[in-house]
């Protein structure tokens, strides 16, 4: 499946296997950077990890700091390939694209990536290929 | 379908020819990462161009949000990078003159961070509360704020117009000069479509602390408008700007009605109450998220006359709002009561309060209540500073 017209918020590709949550996330609260897993017990990615991942989420919330969690992951190797928001907020932007993380919004009624399948994500052309 | 793609296509961000050169990397690599995140947020928020802002308030200094890799990169960073508008810093992770108990790793690292922001120019103000301390300017200035409550505070009470900015996207408006001209530093962005009314009659701050916590993860717009609660005090104000940034995305609040209307009654309080209500009682008392201005200052010294705390009370300020205290006496009044005064902190994320020390703190803040609940990993007593006032002096 291929989706395209995406918008281009960070720049580049990657490809990893789609970690897809409905529920937002605040960076800082809820992420561990040295080790990219999700803390919080509360939310429905609880102990995942991004390493590696298209994360597929809403939208960030909360604490403005969260942008630095991303540039953190970067360093620690523990950032999502990359990422693909319904809507990508400053937190997320800014933090990716210090951190060199590509970022797509879906268009939208875009078709919903399955979680744990495999995509690759080419900011520049605004498409997402998921592979089945 | 084939004009809404044209629109699409021609709707991104323009640069002017000087913005395009530094973003290629022309006056230095620090200016390319600035324009870089300019460029990424204003995509993201679906700006047209970039404008002028006259002041950026810039979070990201305390050792323990950031990290090593945050130290690294504003060492880094702040060797080329120089600010070009008043730049105002959130605070950091302890009182200065107070390192007693605060790991020497966390002081070299904290000082590090500190310096590397003054090598830049920024004022060290330590300040969650830059509206408390700074002169403000004139109505519909745009500016770029990346403290939460802040933000929401300063587009709501003042009139400046920023979005609810990231740490990184504050310190590239600060050193840039700029930052795009969309959602809340439009007119048509600051209309919200979303009315939350309150159906029963508030009774402290901690009520506008929970329909802020409430309405920020209610609503997905930049703005909301609040309905069925009087015209808040500084004191409301503030909890109820700290509320909304915390658990959302939402930059401003209008009073008001909208399109349309989410019900806040005693339930929906009742809900934010039991996810940040966590303990019946604490250990200790931290006051000041965001950081307590003169009035709270001066209606909790009122509160304690004669009286005193049974037991330990943190008052978290600025240092700016502490001299102005200590000149009227606030400050000794408020001591002989055996509150203990931090300075260039917050309750949120400092070593001071942590789950090693503490299993419990009481508090009056909302967000207090939900940074110390899921970074901390300290449980809350949620209790209004009244309340607080009577059932802990002696």
């Amino acid at each position: 499946m291929i989706i395209s017209n995406c918008k281009k918020i960070v720049g580049g590709s990657g490809e990893g296997q789609a970690l897809v949550t409905a529920q937002p996330i605040n960076f800082l609260a809820m992420i561990d950077a040295t080790t990219g897993r999700i803390t919080d017990p509360k939310h429905e990615l609880y102990n995942k990890s991004l390493k590696g991942v298209v994360l597929v989420f809403p939208y960030a919330i909360g604490s403005s700091v969260g942008a630095y969690v991303f540039y953190s992951m970067r360093e620690y190797g523990t950032a999502p390939s990359a990422v693909v928001c319904a809507r990508a907020d400053i937190t997320t932007a800014s933090g990716c694209a210090i951190a060199n993380i590509p970022v797509v919004d879906l268009p939208k009624g875009a078709q919903g990536i399955k979680h744990g399948a495999v995509a690759r994500v080419e900011a520049d052309a605004g498409r997402i290929t998921v592979k089945v | 379908m084939v004009l809404i793609l044209f629109e699409e296509i021609i709707s991104g961000l323009e640069l002017s020819r000087d913005e395009e050169e530094a973003l290629a990397g022309k006056p230095g690599d620090a200016l390319a990462s600035a324009y870089r995140i300019l460029v990424a947020i204003g995509e993201a928020t679906g700006a047209k161009k970039l404008v002028p802002v006259k002041w950026a308030h810039v979070s990201g200094v305390n050792y323990n949000t950031i990290g090593d890799a945050g130290v690294q990169f504003l060492d880094k960073f702040s060797r080329t990078a120089k600010v070009v508008v008043r730049t105002t810093l959130n605070p950091m992770g302890y009182d200065k003159n107070h390192p007693e108990g605060i790991p020497e790793k966390f002081q070299g690292k904290q000082t590090s961070i500190v310096k590397s922001y003054e090598r830049m120019g920024v004022t060290p103000s330590f300040t969650c509360t830059p509206y408390e301390v700074f002169d403000i300017p004139r109505k519909g200035t745009a500016v770029s704020f990346a403290e939460s409550n802040a933000a929401v505070y300063s587009n709501s009470l003042l009139g400046l117009m920023t979005n609810k900015e990231s740490s990184l996207s504050a310190l590239a408006s600060s050193v840039t000069g700029k930052a795009p001209l969309s959602e809340l530093r439009l007119d048509e962005g600051r209309n919200p479509k979303v009315n939350i009314e309150a159906n029963f009659k508030f009774g402290s701050e901690l009520d506008y602390g929970l329909m802020g916590y409430f309405a920020g993860k209610a609503v997905k717009d930049s703005s909301v408008a609040l309905s069925g609660i009087f015209k808040p005090s500084t004191i409301e104000a503030k909890a109820l700007s700290a509320g909304i940034g915390t658990s959302g995305s939402c930059g401003m609040f209008t009073l008001g009605k909208a399109k349309e209307k989410i019900s806040f009654d005693k339930k929906e309080a009742k809900a934010v109450m039991d996810e940040l209500n966590t303990a019946e009682d604490g250990d200790i008392i931290t006051l000041g998220s965001p950081q307590l201005g003169m009035n709270e200052l001066d209606l909790l010294a009122r509160l304690t006359e004669g009286k005193k705390f049974n037991k330990r009370c943190m008052i978290f300020c600025s240092r700016a709002i502490h001299n102005q205290a200590a000149k009227v006496g606030l400050t000794g009044r408020l001591e002989r009561s055996g509150a203990e005064f931090m300075c260039d902190s917050c309750t949120c994320l400092t070593p001071y309060v942590i789950k090693e020390k503490y299993d419990s703190v009481v508090s009056n803040s909302v967000k207090g209540a939900y940074y110390l609940n899921n970074s901390n990993k300290v449980m809350v007593a949620l209790k209004d500073i009244k309340t607080i006032a009577k059932e802990y002096t002696e």
